[in-house]
């Protein structure tokens, strides 16, 4: 096979378009992962039967289907009865939803890791339980999981070509679509390596976050 | 540095009243039962020692007064009201949570793991209730907080965080952190157990002056006879979730009654 490098300049513009598209997919997908994850944790340790019992049905049934059915359902099914989203939104909501039921699962652990004594000080002491959430609990647990939600946001960008099969044409996408029009293969190898720019540097920073927290506490 | 008094402040309280009753009070754990119809009460600002062998039930009493664990049958009062119930019309039910949370706020506890919240620093430990539970100004809180941090002794490690540390002067900051709630009751749990034995008198030297030159009243558990001797008014040997005997601690340390009191206190003394 040979390599020719116009081929790489030509498809740069698209590139930078899918860049732009597979970014704002991982930040916005992990910003909605990491709030609607820990409002599940949280939800899983209400005191309530009727607000515990519906967020692991909902968050069990999401974690056990694929991410490519729920794309589907959200950019096709959904709204027959809902609003429409735009395909990047719906990949978005899609992608920050699937993993917000992984992040659960991390807040939940590092919410159990914080000792029972810390909740008892805060009884002993009356405070509220919004406070305890705010000021006590949560502040040591999140302190813990950063880490793992970092690792997340890695499998959240390796899992983010999904998105294209409803449209959103984030890099794999704009490879995808020039390689079929004109025939070549250059563009997969240079979507290729630019997962991995992304996704190294990632886990460097997260290694070095693991060892920092672990050295402070 | 005002004087120890004023934190213990208890708006005239007539000394010799019930603070603290226990009526007809069972705790089971499965099987166990920890507490069997428990008896006794606490009249305002004694110190009162809880004696008696492990799983004998002492720390279950401190932990059903700070509501962390609630009672299978009985009742307890704090100040002449229920704390794990309410009355509706001239009927006993279950409390909300509303209504424990204002009965409780008369109660403070320290604990034998310290349980200082490792993300403030020891400023903010202390500041932390005041300001969100009783809604004082932060500058008056803060103030509170600097006075008893003084009084333990510790005025140079206010910005320090907890694990900075010795085990010692956590403890002295849990002990400032409850006294910032100005708790009508102080529960102590067994709070020099996890502390090296050159940190103990620190620890035993602050609360020893709390109780002499306060009116707080005090449930003391505790493995430091001699430290119980010197604060208490009364010392309750427990076993089996029942009283054996109790009476003033020169009378049970010295001579005692019960057969159960002589070897429990041959095994600590």
């Amino acid at each position: 096979m040979n390599w020719d490098w116009s081929v790489v300049d030509e498809f740069m513009p698209r590139f930078w378009d899918g860049v732009g598209v597979t970014l704002r997919a991982l930040l916005f997908g992990s910003l909605i992962a990491f709030a609607l994850g820990l409002v599940w944790a949280m939800a899983q340790r209400s005191g309530h039967r009727w607000v515990r019992w519906p967020v692991n049905a909902v968050t069990e049934f999401i974690r056990d289907t694929p991410l490519l059915v729920q794309l589907f359902f959200l950019y096709y099914v959904l709204p027959e009865w809902g609003p429409s989203m735009s395909a990047l939104t719906t990949g978005i909501v899609g992608l920050g939803l699937h993993y917000s039921t992984y992040t659960a699962e991390v807040y939940r652990a590092g919410i159990g890791g914080v000792p029972a004594g810390q909740w008892e000080a805060a009884t002993a002491l009356s405070l509220p339980r919004s406070r305890t959430w705010i000021a006590v609990i949560l502040p040591q647990a999140i302190r813990r999981v950063v880490p793992a939600l970092g690792n997340y946001v890695i499998s959240m960008l390796k899992d983010s070509p999904m998105i294209a099969v409803i449209g959103a044409l984030d890099m794999f996408g704009q490879a995808e679509g020039y390689s079929n029009e004109t025939f070549t293969a250059e563009a997969y190898t240079v979507v290729g390596i630019a997962f991995l720019v992304i996704a190294y540097p990632a886990s460097l920073l997260i290694r070095y976050l693991e060892r920092r927290l672990a050295l402070t506490r | 540095m005002p004087s120890p008094a004023e934190f213990a402040k208890s708006t005239s309280r007539a000394n010799g009243s019930e603070l603290v009753r226990f009526e007809k009070v069972t705790k089971r754990y499965g099987d166990v039962t920890v507490l069997d119809e428990l008896d006794f009460s606490v009249s305002t600002g004694k110190h009162v020692t809880l004696i008696g062998p492990s799983g004998s039930g002492k720390t279950t009493i401190l932990r059903l007064l700070m509501t962390l664990v609630r009672p299978d049958e009985g009742t307890i009062r704090v100040d002449g009201d229920y704390l794990t119930h309410e009355e509706r019309g001239g009927r006993l039910i279950k409390a909300g949570e509303k209504h424990v949370r204002e009965v409780r706020k008369k109660i403070g506890m320290v604990f034998q793991q310290f349980n200082l919240f490792p993300n403030m620093r020891v400023l903010r430990n202390v500041m932390e209730a005041p300001v969100h539970v009783l809604g004082l100004p932060k500058d008056e809180a803060e103030q509170r907080a600097r006075e008893l941090i003084e009084l333990v002794g510790l005025t140079e490690h206010l910005d320090k965080y907890p694990t900075q540390l010795s085990g010692g002067q956590q403890q002295r900051v849990a002990i400032a952190r409850a006294l910032a709630m100005r708790p009508q009751v102080l529960l102590l749990d067994e709070v020099t157990s996890a502390l090296d034995p050159e940190l103990v008198q620190g620890v035993l030297d602050v609360l020893r002056d709390i109780a002499h030159s306060t009116d707080i009243t005090m449930l003391v558990v505790t493995h430091e006879m001699s430290f119980a001797r010197d604060i208490s008014d009364a010392v309750l040997m427990f076993d089996k979730g029942k009283i054996v005997e109790s009476g003033p601690p020169d009378k049970i340390f010295s001579e005692p009654e019960h057969q159960r009191t002589r070897d429990f206190l041959s095994t600590v003394l």
